[in-house]
């Protein structure tokens, strides 16, 4: 008479767990699906526009904007994604077809990704590096290099214009000729590197009176100030504009090419000949002089990468020329929204909807993330208590996966997942599971002995010690996990702005890379904050979790 | 109502530690069996192969007549009442979910009906206690609650694990009481496990005295007093007396 009820309840425990997985997963993953998919359309949406992309620095946002200008008034839908990681995100980003045209150097080409040296002929003759880079690209990876832009930015040397005059140097040679006098200020990298100034003073026989090692961030008013006389820059840097510097040049070939070229992806290679066309009309047009003074409006100046680049187009005749050029000149922009005048305050209250609508995506994509790691680390853990065996190997596992630096994790997603939202999720999922796992088995196997024993001891199932005994005693400990959790993604998410997948991060890669402090704060502070308001909402579900012995008597 | 309880044969070692050395024993049908013994004489493993806590590697085990092996785990232990040292009530559970849990496991109808009697019975008021926490209740109070959540469903059987031997004399004078009422009411049979030979004398009407594994005597107190069967029996009952126990109540 007692079995015929006993059938009605799961007799085994461990085969009821797997479904204790299941159930929560789909449940989890079904509350949770309008955030997710509201998270990931960005990167979904459509599948026809030609996506535009750069990496985090000045002058690769502003080619990308002349990219995604000249297709637009040639009436090709665009999508723009800037600020992608660097050259390993952004290069598997358009092999992949995540991404289909973004600016790139051979020099980059050869080194970063085919791994190659630059030969002593190619830094003679830059277009064999190209011709290189054309060659293996395609064989290789599908990728084509567009002909060149007409400009290089590699390795410069730069002196203030009066020396230049003063001692007559126009040429590297010219330096190692009458150059002695001269106190250099180079940057670490540079003095270390071997095709840096150690193979630069062999190739031409250089000296100086002292070597000084600068901060990239101050050699460029070391040497307007004269602390310095010479320096290491890269070739179409704007404050080489502004400071009115001039760059030798490099007359025996010694640095290797860094010619820029669009990349496009295979997918526009093989369906999208129009696009194509398109970006070939800015091949050979631009030079190093005008790329420089573009990259002085946008770093110095602090101009919109969108004007400066409506205005490039204009002056090269390949757009109309906009309407409020007409009387200004180039040098009196329109003020910008993180112009320097502007109060710390005001620029933030200027960006208000801008900073609620990036906040709204890191919260659903940190949300998103922690619920589908609850979904799994909870049931997870649980198992884990039922075959201790294996428990300390799977969280030693997770733990590998932890320590994965999250931009690298986050390139690793990018094949499997591309760009946009969904390998950012993932590679949060992955960061949020260890926390919760560990808190779930340490949770669930510590919970009071004596009342499990005895509830055992009494003829409980192995299913109803879990749910009445286990977890309710262990849920402020799997709360302080899913908490733990949470300050992690919530600072992590910060970083999948590198593979576009907005956020926080956002203001944030684009202000590094534009070196504007004020927008990386707008990302930050925000991140901050939210973190901290995470953090208390689920304080406030630890106490309504608690058991309900702890909890204040009403 | 009443079953009775054997084991027979029973053998049970634990990685090379022997527990249960071919024990045979009978409880018979509303007695009430103390085993008594040193730590590690087995009989706590004896106690929890009634419940199938343990499955002794050999022999038999058996209730009412049955072969424990040939019932559910659980079914059985919702047969048999359990009340080990420190209580094991549920901590975030109050007093009377805690002593309705076997009941609510049988699907008894009305279980809470079920645990206020229980706990009329063990002498804690369930108005006053019924809705309180465990860690609100003295020490005394929450054994007693654990007996009642040993008897709510009105088990023929209660194992009790050490169930006393945590509490203070006051407390554990009082808790006597109530258990001896309740047995006199209920007469269920019970195997009582402890290490307090004063404490069998007082309960049980039978006494097993257990060491490194094996049944050294079964009988009344008085047949123990008198006519030891080994001399480790004779050196029990005398270390017990010389400690001021009375050791056949009167």
């Amino acid at each position: 008479m007692r079995s015929g009820r006993e059938r009605l309840l799961p007799r085994r425990g461990r085969c009821t767990t797997f479904r204790l997985a299941g159930a929560l997963l789909i449940a989890v993953l079904g509350l949770s699906s309008p955030l997710i998919a509201q998270a990931v359309t960005k990167a979904d949406g459509e599948r026809t526009p030609v996506v535009v992309a750069s990496k985090p620095f000045g002058e690769s946002y502003l080619l990308a904007e002349m990219f995604a200008q000249l297709l637009e008034s040639a009436g090709i839908a665009v999508a723009r994604r800037p600020g992608l990681g660097a050259t390993e995100i952004a290069f598997s980003a358009l092999r992949t077809n995540a991404i289909d045209v973004y600016p790139e150097y051979t020099g980059t080409g050869l080194v970063a990704v085919l791994r190659d040296s630059v030969s002593a002929a190619m830094r003679k003759d830059p277009r064999l590096a190209f011709d290189r880079v054309a060659r293996e690209f395609p064989q290789q990876f599908g990728v084509r290099w567009l002909p060149p832009l007409g400009f290089q930015n590699g390795y410069a040397i730069a002196v203030r214009r009066e020396t230049a005059e003063r001692l007559q140097l126009r040429t590297l040679s010219d330096v190692a000729a009458r150059g002695e006098s001269l106190t250099a200020g180079f940057t670490s990298d540079f003095i270390g590197r071997p095709d840096g100034l150690k193979g630069l003073s062999d190739a031409y026989g250089l000296s100086f009176r002292a070597v000084r090692p600068l901060a990239p961030a101050v050699k460029y008013e070391a040497l307007a100030s004269s602390g310095v006389d010479i320096i290491d820059g890269y070739s179409t840097d704007g404050l080489l504009a502004k400071y009115d510097l001039v760059t030798l040049e490099d007359d025996r070939r010694f640095f290797p090419p860094y010619e820029a070229a669009a990349l496009v992806s295979p997918r526009l290679v093989n369906e999208r000949p129009d696009a194509i066309a398109v970006l070939t009309r800015l091949s050979g047009r631009l030079t190093e002089p005008m790329v420089r003074e573009w990259n002085r409006r946008v770093e110095v100046a602090r101009e919109p990468v969108a004007s400066v680049a409506r205005d490039a187009l204009a002056s090269l005749s390949l757009v109309g020329t906009p309407e409020f050029e007409t009387g200004a000149t180039p040098s009196r922009p329109p003020p910008r929204a993180s112009d320097r005048d502007d109060g710390f305050l005001s620029f933030f209250w200027a960006r208000r909807a801008e900073t609620l609508r990036l906040a709204g995506e890191h919260a659903a994509l940190v949300v998103a993330a922690l619920l589908a790691a609850i979904a799994i680390a909870v049931p997870l853990g649980v198992l884990l208590v039922r075959i201790p065996a294996i428990a300390e190997s799977v969280m030693q596992v997770l733990g590998v996966l932890q320590t994965i630096p999250s931009i690298a994790l986050l390139a690793f997603m990018i094949p499997l997942l591309g760009i946009g939202a969904r390998p950012a999720l993932a590679a949060l999922w992955i960061y949020a599971l260890l926390p919760i796992v560990r808190a779930t088995y340490a949770g669930v196997s510590t919970a009071d002995p004596d009342a499990v024993a005895a509830a055992e001891a009494l003829g409980t199932t192995a299913w109803q010690r879990l749910w009445w005994v286990q977890l309710p005693l262990a849920a402020p400990i799997v709360l302080a996990g899913v908490r733990t959790a949470a300050v992690i993604t919530v600072g992590a998410a910060t970083l999948a702005a590198f593979i576009g997948a907005g956020g926080l991060g956002e203001p944030i890669v684009t202000g590094l890379g534009l070196a504007d402090t004020r927008l990386v704060l707008a990302g930050a502070i925000p991140a901050a904050l939210l973190a901290i308001l995470v953090d208390l909402a689920l304080a406030g579900v630890e106490r309504l979790v608690a058991p309900a012995h702890r909890r204040p008597r009403r | 109502m009443s079953v009775a309880l054997d084991a027979e044969s029973l053998q049970h070692d634990y990685a090379g530690v022997t527990a249960l050395d071919g024990v045979t024993l009978t409880v018979a049908p509303g007695t009430l069996l103390a085993v008594v013994g040193e730590s590690g004489s087995g009989k706590t493993t004896l106690l929890r192969s009634f419940n199938r806590m343990v499955e002794p590697q050999r022999g038999t085990v058996r209730v009412g007549g049955e072969d424990v092996r040939r019932i559910p785990a659980e079914s059985l232990r919702r047969r048999l009442g359990y009340v080990p040292q420190m209580g094991g009530l549920l901590p975030h559970w109050t007093i009377r979910r805690n002593v309705a849990l076997v009941p609510r496991l049988v699907r008894q109808s009305a279980a809470d009906r079920a645990a206020d009697d229980a706990l009329e019975l063990v002498g804690l008021s369930p108005s006053e206690y019924g809705a309180r926490f465990p860690h609100e209740l003295s020490g005394g109070q929450r054994q007693r609650a654990a007996l009642a959540r040993a008897l709510a469903a009105r088990q023929d059987v209660v194992l009790l694990d050490e169930p006393f031997g945590a509490l203070d004399a006051i407390s554990r004078a009082e808790v006597h009481d109530a258990f001896a009422r309740v047995r006199r009411e209920l007469r269920f049979t019970a195997v009582l496990v402890t290490h307090d030979l004063s404490e069998a004398a007082l309960l049980a009407d039978a006494v097993a005295v257990m060491r490194n594994g094996s049944v050294e005597q079964v009988g009344t107190a008085r047949d123990l007093r008198d006519h030891p069967a080994t001399p480790y029996v004779a050196r029990l009952l005398e270390q017990a007396m010389s400690a001021g126990a009375s050791l056949v109540s009167a």
